[in-house]
């Protein structure tokens, strides 16, 4: 199913700015629902890449207040921003976490994400009527095409983890 | 004379409490406690006049995840303890969470029965088809030939048919969902809550530790490809024939449902007291 299936109506520029805000603090909830779980089951080290995805797509939001100027970008994205179908775009799949998940997997749904956001948003160049809109969509389809290339660039980081990696000397109950 | 709107709009934190949850990363129990919030704050309910009620289990362990009133009950118990509360308390919303152990095995004979009874309430199972809290013993709902060190060569037992046995115990609302689709779930909760009387609701919630193999759901599920029905018999044939990835609303029964009178307690709680005196 489309991650963007059910996706509120843009209907002008600040129905757009309150989507592309309210998408940014659904990914701030998701990380940080992540990094919970990490903090749960003592895998420290993926704390602190969620938190980081977190704080980065906190501050995305904040970019986007400050384009939307006086307008209540926040008050609006409680009205009009809900995905009624599915999830959240730019939100990690929650049913692909792991007690034993690496940075690689971590950075992995992150990219997926973001390349989610910059789908929707191509879409509504694509579809767009008013200029305003089009214009402001090619913006953050550029802001997110750097997303997807700033993960690509943090993934030479970490390599793709041998095909063990969620191999566990002391597994919850034997599974033979 | 024009009046001002008060009341509150309710978010989905609001009914989230401080207490981080417990079950494993993947798992699909998460979804389902977002479910709850986003169907609870659809429906604009002040947590305090909800009541989450369970009994034992993974899945049990959401009423402490919520910030509505909630009872931690005894495994399979969670039933009783609702009807109990939703007939004396019938201003309140009673949600009552379950799993397939806790709610077909230890708790099987009150399903049927709550079924019959038709309390309006909402039960919602999660169904991930083995005991996870216990280690991946298999339930009354695992395959008959899921085959693991706890369960050699498998058990070779029929699975139990939840929905099957809700419609013919008398249950006013069925329906299956899956935990991986939680704004649907969502929708679907929010109609088992304003449904009169008793409703079931499903939920595939796979357990990524001890089934593995269930994150494949996420590509079996569908939705259901017909309206739901008011005819018992058209239920029963669609419930019984289908591949048990069907999802939506199969069935929206209009049995009155079970409302006692029941009046103010009048009773002096020492005089009680006195009866039980050794």
């Amino acid at each position: 199913m489309s991650k963007i299936a059910g996706s509120p109506k843009v209907a002008n520029l600040n129905d757009l700015l309150a989507v592309a805000y309210q998408i940014e603090i659904d990914a701030v909830e998701r990380y940080n629902l992540l990094a919970d779980q990490m903090e749960t089951h003592n895998n420290p080290e993926l704390v602190k890449v969620f938190r980081d995805l977190a704080r980065a797509e906190g501050i995305h939001g904040e970019e986007i207040r400050r384009l939307a100027g006086d307008f209540d970008v926040v008050a609006h994205a409680r009205q009009i921003a809900k995905i009624e179908r599915s999830e959240s775009p730019e939100e990690a799949e929650l049913d692909s976490a792991h007690y034993l998940m690496t940075p690689w997997h971590a950075l992995q749904l992150s990219l997926a994400g973001e390349k989610r956001a910059l789908a929707y948003f191509t879409s509504i160049v694509e579809t767009a009527k008013d200029p305003k809109v089009k214009d402001m969509a090619a913006e953050l389809v550029e802001e997110e095409t750097e997303h997807v290339n700033l993960v690509h660039r943090l993934l030479r980081r970490y390599p793709q983890p041998s095909e063990s990696w969620a191999e566990d000397l002391d597994p919850p109950a034997s599974q033979e | 004379m024009s009046t001002v709107d008060t009341r509150r709009v309710y978010k989905q934190a609001d009914y989230k409490s401080d207490i981080k949850p417990i079950w494993c990363p993947g798992c699909g129990d998460y979804h389902v406690l977002m479910s709850f919030a986003r169907a609870f704050a659809q429906l604009g309910l002040p947590p305090e006049d909800i009541v989450v009620v369970s009994g034992i289990g993974c899945s049990s362990r959401i009423p402490a995840y919520t910030n509505c009133y909630g009872f931690h009950g005894v495994h399979g118990r969670s039933l009783a303890i609702a009807a109990g509360l939703k007939v004396t308390r019938p201003d309140l919303t009673v949600v009552v969470a379950s799993g397939d152990g806790d709610g077909y095995s230890i708790g099987g004979n009150h399903f049927l029965h709550a079924c019959r009874r038709n309390v309006d309430m909402t039960y919602v199972v999660m169904d991930n088809r083995i005991y996870g809290m216990t280690k991946g013993q298999p339930s009354p709902t695992t395959e008959p030939e899921f085959d693991t060190a706890l369960s050699p060569g498998g058990t070779h037992l029929r699975p139990f048919h939840p929905l099957v046995i809700a419609l013919a115990s008398g249950a006013n609302f069925i329906a299956r969902c899956f935990s991986g689709e939680p704004n649907e779930t969502a929708a679907v909760l929010v109609e088992a809550i304003q449904h009169p009387g008793f409703s079931f609701v499903e939920i595939l919630s796979p357990c990524v530790t001890f089934r593995p193999d269930e994150k494949a759901w996420k590509d079996l599920v569908h939705p259901a490809p017909v309206t739901p029905t008011t005819d018992p018999g058209k239920a029963a044939r669609r419930i019984m024939t289908d591949d048990g990835f069907n999802l939506g609303i199969l069935y929206r029964g209009n049995r009155e449902p079970f409302q006692p009178a029941v009046g103010a307690a009048n009773v002096d709680l020492s005089e009680l007291e006195k009866d039980f005196e050794l």
